[in-house]
């Protein structure tokens, strides 16, 4: 019962689908059968605090987008005036600290376990990609507080856009605009990219220590005369 | 001028910036910095709570 | 050289299939659950502990109130064309040679005037005409030419910068023609909080659009101070900063950093530069594993063997 076999059973039982749609199912299910998508298990490997950053990351951006939907519900100048609306223009900002705090040591980790090994490049290439939207996304969060700070970011923040040519189009004065990129355009941008490289993280699985090794304990503990001793290993 | 700037705009506090030479941060931003420095020791060396094995 | 390309081969074979090695129980759902509940503690803690910072905003009433003769000066120079503005170049006007290139390239130009400010039109000339009592001065001004506008602007301009406290009210007598009638309505205005409804609007009911204001604004010393008292402009780290003592956008360090140091701290083009750079080290960043050196660096400093500790003590 490798994982291996386990993935490959439900398309391999299934005759060749015809149809686009049934195509699609079997590529699908073959490239992320549902044991890949929702795991109950993870290589013995996987045990570091490391590893709970990215859902930290998950967790934050659930909270991110919580709070924007109530601060959605009554409009950019609501925080201004009402106690309960500062406070959750509070828990967005916060939320918006942490999803960065955890994302950010997420992306140390994964640099220092060079977790691209493996046929795993698009993942991390995904990854930096939801990190350099999201900064876009926050940028014109800042720009929507509609208080002192937006109006200095707008002003301040047009040269470097302008020289790149961008500003034209991009404006960060037009509180439209920004209102705009920041409630529908960004928020779908990060959404998606984070799906996409949580996806590619199930379909490949979590990277293997560097320099692991066919004689490694934990590799060779699965053959069937060395199983005894692996449960006194702890 | 500058009375007139601080009862224009009505911030809370200032702010703390720290420098060093020309390199200055303020106290928020370090904060941050730190517990992120912070959190990823710990992640590094605090032991993983062991969790129940298979096969 | 050859003896760390024949563990990497192992490597990578091992990298590249499924583990078939020792499982542990892993709940996906548990932990994400533990995730929501930590993090919305910190949420709600952090919330109810700091709150947020909402410094109001600044109007061009303000401005005009706070420093009339800041406003004064501002108004003169946009009359005159001598604002940063008004020679800024794409995309709110032509100027030539006023755009930022590196080399041959000119990616400012690119755009053209999408955004056309006409200085002394768009911020004091088109306001005043919608006064319902027009300043007698507008048809002074209207009927002049070019060089008798330059020649009053400069004239009130060095003579605003003369006076005491640069207070418009105590400037000597000088050959100004409409310029003072002309500012001083336009500060009265600004006063009434007109101006403020007058430069968003353009002639529509709705309003989401406050380039002019803020680009006025901006062309004043009043904005900026107030700016700089708190740490925000672009030579104090002021694009990750905050105000008060909140964290702002931190992850902007290394963008801000550039423009901390030479060769960018006084380059002309400076903004050109800087975001080059950082695009060139964000695709750095999303190449690095194809990046020789730096794609090697986590096998030279061994930090994996602290993450994967009980892997490799057990091997």
């Amino acid at each position: 019962m490798s994982v291996e076999g386990r993935t490959t059973e439900t398309p391999a039982d299934e005759p060749s689908a015809r149809t686009w749609t049934g195509k699609s199912r079997q590529w699908l299910l073959r490239r992320l059968p549902p044991e890949k998508l929702l795991p109950d298990d993870q290589p013995s490997y996987v045990a570091s605090w490391i590893y709970v950053f990215g859902i930290g990351a998950i967790a934050s951006f659930v909270f991110v987008i919580l709070s924007g939907i109530v601060l959605s519900l009554n409009g950019p100048l609501w925080y201004h005036v009402s106690v309960l609306g500062h406070f959750v223009n509070s828990t967005h900002l916060w939320s918006v600290e942490l999803f960065f705090i955890t994302m950010v040591i997420h992306l140390w980790g994964k640099y220092w376990m060079a977790a691209w090994r493996g046929g795993r490049a698009l993942t991390w290439i995904t990854g930096v990609v939801s990190f350099a939207v999201s900064i876009v996304a926050a940028f014109t969060g800042y720009l929507l507080q509609t208080n002192f700070d937006s109006q200095w970011i707008a002003f301040q923040a047009k040269d470097a856009l302008n020289a790149v040519g961008i500003g034209a189009w991009f404006n960060v004065a037009d509180l439209g605009q920004i209102f705009m990129w920041h409630i529908t355009l960004m928020p779908l941008a990060v959404a998606a990219v984070v799906v996409l490289h949580v996806i590619l993280v199930r379909m490949h699985g979590v990277v293997p220590p560097l320099d692991a090794a066919e004689s490694d304990a934990q590799l060779r503990s699965t053959t069937p005369s060395l199983i005894d001793t692996e449960g006194d290993a702890r | 001028m500058s009375g007139a700037f601080a009862s224009a705009v009505n911030a809370v506090s200032p702010g703390i910036y720290l420098g060093w030479g020309g390199f200055v941060i303020q106290l928020g931003n370090l904060i941050v910095i730190i517990a992120m420095l912070v959190l990823f020791a710990l992640a590094l060396f605090l032991p993983f709570p062991h969790g129940r094995r298979r096969r | 050289m050859s003896g760390r390309s024949t563990p990497r081969r192992n490597d990578d074979a091992l990298a590249h299939r499924p583990w078939r090695g020792t499982l542990r129980e892993y709940d996906l759902f548990k932990e994400l659950t533990v995730g929501v509940v930590v993090v919305g503690v910190l949420v709600l803690g952090l919330s109810a502990v700091f709150g947020s910072p909402d410094d109001r905003s600044i109007t061009l009433r303000s401005w005009a109130t706070s420093a009339p003769a800041d406003f004064v000066a501002t108004a003169t120079a946009e009359l005159g064309g001598t604002s940063d503005l008004a020679s800024y170049g794409p995309p709110y006007n032509r100027t030539p040679d006023a755009t930022q290139t590196i080399g041959a390239i000119d990616l400012q130009s690119l755009s053209g005037v999408r955004i056309p400010i006409d200085t002394a039109k768009d911020f004091v000339i088109g306001p005043l005409t919608t006064l319902p009592a027009r300043p007698a001065a507008l048809s002074v001004w209207s009927a002049s030419t070019d060089k008798q506008r330059t020649a009053w602007t400069t004239a009130y301009s060095d003579a605003l910068s003369k006076a005491p406290k640069n207070d418009p009210t105590r400037v000597g007598k000088g050959a100004y023609g409409p310029v003072p009638a002309l500012t001083t309505a336009l500060l009265n205005m600004a006063r009434t909080g007109a101006l403020d409804g007058v430069l968003s609007t353009k002639n529509s009911f709705f309003n989401l659009d406050y380039s002019r204001s803020i680009l006025f604004l901006g062309d004043g010393t009043y904005f900026s101070g107030l700016a700089s008292s708190l740490h925000l402009t672009g030579d104090q780290w002021g694009v990750m900063n905050e105000t008060g003592n909140y964290p702002g956008q931190s992850w902007l360090w290394l963008f801000s950093f550039w423009y901390q140091v030479e060769p960018f701290k006084s380059a002309p083009n400076a903004d050109l530069l800087v975001v080059s750079l950082m695009l060139l080290l964000t695709l750095a960043l999303t190449l690095v594993p194809f990046i020789p050196g730096l794609r090697s660096l986590p096998r030279w400093i061994p930090v994996h063997r602290l993450i994967w500790r009980d892997y490799y003590r057990r091997r």
